[in-house]
């Protein structure tokens, strides 16, 4: 575990980023705009074929997966401090970052598989 | 100073004050820190419901019509005005953080944190600009 710390914290960072100027536009627009009909909602078929160029593909993975990991690494420390549970060090690592993971084998399954 | 520390077998044991788990609300700038921890399980809030959406796409237009259809039911709108509140002081830190974690020098002076600042938002901005124009336009 030790050892994986500057791997895991690169990560975290990496994904920090991300999501800091990424999330909050897509958040914006997908979950406030688009249902609340501030903005016309793009087409199926347009998304469709956005979501099939290999660099977006790679866009959706990057703005899935690193973000997943940079939330199990925040989120594994903030229920040791915030809610007492250092007992349970190696479990809540192994559910965070066993998550993360798991999201991330979905985004690039369904970014392999689409088409 | 001895080379070798000293332990006592039986050590008594030491008196340690219960802290509540609610430590946090005591103090604003605690309360400020760990809201800022919690932003991360809004992150990953936004990154399984962009999983969803591309799962959505992957079925067709009828699935990806009820998608649509469930974001505009109100539980899902607060959550997702909650977690837009959340992503944005996520955001804001977060770059409010990277002066600290990296010190940019040009022509051997360091560069002021809030340029460093500055520039993050300014990238922000037009990232934020460009990804809205490439989602919107028709």
């Amino acid at each position: 575990m030790e050892r994986a710390t500057p791997l895991l914290w690169l990560l975290f960072s990496a994904g920090g980023t991300v999501a800091a100027f990424l999330f909050p536009i897509h958040l914006f627009l997908t979950g406030l705009a688009v249902p609340l009909g501030w903005v016309e909602a793009p087409r199926y078929d347009f998304l469709h074929r956005l979501v099939t160029h290999p660099v977006v593909r790679l866009y959706l993975f990057v703005l899935i997966s690193l973000p997943l990991f940079h939330w199990a690494h925040r989120f594994r420390y903030t229920l040791y401090d915030g809610l007492q549970l250092k007992h349970l060090t190696a479990l809540i690592a192994v559910l965070c970052y066993g998550a993360a993971l798991v999201g991330t084998a979905m985004a690039a399954y369904l970014l392999w598989t689409i088409s | 100073m001895r080379a070798e520390p000293h332990y006592t077998l039986y050590h008594p044991r030491w008196y340690r004050r219960r802290v509540s788990v609610w430590w946090w609300l005591q103090k604003r700038s605690y309360t400020a820190f760990v809201l800022r921890e919690v932003t991360s399980v809004f992150v990953a809030f936004f990154a399984v419901l962009s999983l969803w959406q591309l799962r959505a796409l992957a079925q067709g237009p009828e699935a990806y019509g009820q998608f649509l259809a469930r974001l505009r039911t109100p539980g899902l709108l607060t959550l997702d005005a909650i977690a837009f509140l959340f992503v944005l002081y996520h955001t804001i830190t977060w770059f409010n953080l990277t002066p600290k974690a990296m010190v940019v020098r040009l022509s051997g002076k360091r560069v002021p944190d809030w340029v460093v600042v500055a520039l993050n938002y300014a990238a922000w901005v037009v990232v934020s600009a460009v990804l809205a124009w490439a989602l919107l336009r028709r």
